[in-house]
């Protein structure tokens, strides 16, 4: 007679497998979703209307191993991040000016108000106008698009803090600059990432329109170029070079997120 | 006996001190402390008693230079706390009602904040947190977060994290107050038998008769608006006959 023992690990090594391959499965299917109706979409709607996302890779292999091309992306994603790095910058001074003083406060809330009623387009307008330069009225009009919500989400952030908290390290004495390192930066920080993670899909999508009316070269003025030949396929390749770009950065700080706020309790209720 | 503590070698001085909130004389203003005179000599542990709204913590914050006194004068080994704000860095410790550990920082991490804005050495600052730590009975919890300890255990860790800067002065701020009655026993034990080995000089804020009797060597009982209604000095000769006595004279006190 022969017994067979249960092997040890070898179920909770499955479980774990299986919960992964659960979770993969359940952020992987909408995609696949998305995928499989335009692909059979393809099947019975002319070229030009719905391409086969074959067709779509490899124009995006094109656009990746193209120099000229992939220049224009990274031309894209570095006006995107310039515009956010000063508006983020602008905001943040704004924010700590209004948040110390009562008086700032009063007098720039309503005007970054006012700012956030203008459309996008109408900044472009403005930039055109006003401005020479391609460079300077891309960054223009992405500071000026997404000042107001940095503004306000970082004022939001420091007048949240806690009282308690601030006292405690104030009991220690600290200089201004170990307030800032030991309190205030680690208290607003979740704030200030979330503030990023909304602005940049405003950015990226800011950015085309201000590429569409007034650049000569960069996703926005690619797609103007496959407007004008009527090629789905290659604004859907150029589009999507914009969808991995925000999807890599928002992966970037969710990333952040989990490692810097560990120290977080986890309730085993969601909401 | 009371005590008699000249302010020149006071540790902790009061001169006249009234604190009132809001513009003085209109509707809305409210005297929390008024025309207050203390003194307390070095290495005493001061227990001030008194109800709810007395004006405890508003003395506390002005003895800790949080706070500036409306009249009169506040002195803190001779200097005034709430002006020479940063020349105390180091000199007073705070443990207050709730422990108000930094969430984003482990347990030995909160006790090394007073170091840092010391600018102590990293690895002093590691030993000094972690001998604090193992003295409290967190030997093993140094790298939790707060929100995996207890409160008592975080408790500890406020009390840590006072202990570590070699303060001269502590403030408590009825630190046992939202612990059970078996964790605030024990846990006043430990911190009496600290301030005592350490030599600090201690006012430590209640609402307890039996929490003063036990932590203090004075007791002052405060009446509304913070004003002293009754101040008693003992020692441990002081018998258990007498201290009833103080007792039921303190609760006389408080009853008016």
């Amino acid at each position: 007679m022969s017994a067979t023992e249960p092997q040890a690990g070898s179920p909770a090594l499955a479980t774990m497998l299986f919960e992964a391959m659960k979770r993969l499965g359940s952020s992987v299917l909408p995609f696949v979703v998305v995928i499989l109706i335009w692909q059979f979409a393809s099947l019975f709607f002319p070229r030009f209307l719905f391409p086969s996302l074959i067709d779509v890779f490899w124009r995006c292999l094109e656009i990746f191993s193209s120099g000229t091309m992939f220049a224009d992306v990274l031309s894209t994603i570095l006006r995107i991040l310039a515009g956010l790095a000063g508006a983020f910058l602008i905001g943040g001074l704004l924010a700590l000016l209004m948040v110390r003083s009562r008086a700032v406060d009063k007098f720039l809330a309503p005007i970054l108000t006012l700012f956030q009623g203008i459309p996008a387009l109408s900044w472009v307008v403005f930039a055109i106008i006003w401005f020479h330069g391609v460079e300077f009225r891309i960054f223009f009009i992405m500071v000026m698009t997404t000042l107001p919500a940095f503004t306000f989400q970082v004022l939001g952030a420091l007048r949240a803090m806690s009282k308690d908290l601030m006292e405690m390290v104030f009991s220690f004495r600290p200089t201004r600059i170990k307030l800032f390192r030991v309190m205030i930066a680690p208290a607003i920080l979740p704030d200030i990432l979330t503030a990023w993670k909304v602005n940049l899909g405003n950015a990226s999508r800011v950015v085309v329109v201000a590429e569409l009316v007034g650049a000569t070269g960069g996703v926005g003025y690619q797609l103007l170029q496959q407007q004008q030949l009527f090629d789905m396929a290659g604004a859907l390749a150029w589009t999507l070079q914009l969808v991995f770009f925000v999807l890599i950065v928002q992966g970037a700080l969710t990333l952040i997120e989990n490692t810097a706020f560990r120290y977080r309790a986890v309730s085993e209720r969601a909401i | 006996m009371r005590d008699t503590v000249t302010s020149a070698d006071a540790a902790i001085h009061l001169d006249k001190v009234s604190k009132i909130f809001g513009k003085e004389g209109a509707d809305a203003s409210y005297r929390a402390v008024d025309d207050l005179n203390l003194d307390v000599r070095p290495g005493q542990m001061l227990a001030l008693l008194g109800k709810t709204g007395c004006g405890k913590s508003t003395i506390f914050n002005m003895i800790a230079g949080l706070t500036e006194p409306t009249s009169g004068t506040v002195r803190v080994s001779g200097r005034d706390p709430f002006a020479d704000f940063d020349s105390f860095r180091g000199r007073i410790a705070i443990v207050f009602q709730n422990d108000r550990l930094l969430p984003w920082r482990t347990a030995i991490q909160n006790v090394e904040l007073g170091l840092e804005m010391l600018d102590a050495p990293a690895a002093e600052r590691r030993t000094t947190a972690q001998l604090w730590l193992t003295k409290l009975g967190l030997g093993g919890h140094e790298n939790d977060y707060p929100h995996a300890l207890s409160g008592g255990m975080r408790q500890r860790v406020s009390i840590a994290r006072a202990f570590a800067t070699n303060a001269n002065i502590l403030l408590c701020d009825e630190p046992f107050s939202a612990l059970d009655e078996s964790t605030a026993g024990r846990l006043r034990a430990e911190f009496v038998r600290l301030v005592k080995e350490n030599g600090k000089t201690a006012v430590f804020i209640t609402h307890s008769i039996s929490e003063a009797l036990e932590i203090g060597d004075r007791i002052v009982v405060l009446k509304r608006p913070a004003k002293i209604a009754y101040d008693v000095s003992f020692d441990g000769g002081t018998g258990r006959e007498e201290r009833e006595l103080i007792r039921s004279r303190i609760g006389d006190v408080l009853a008016v």
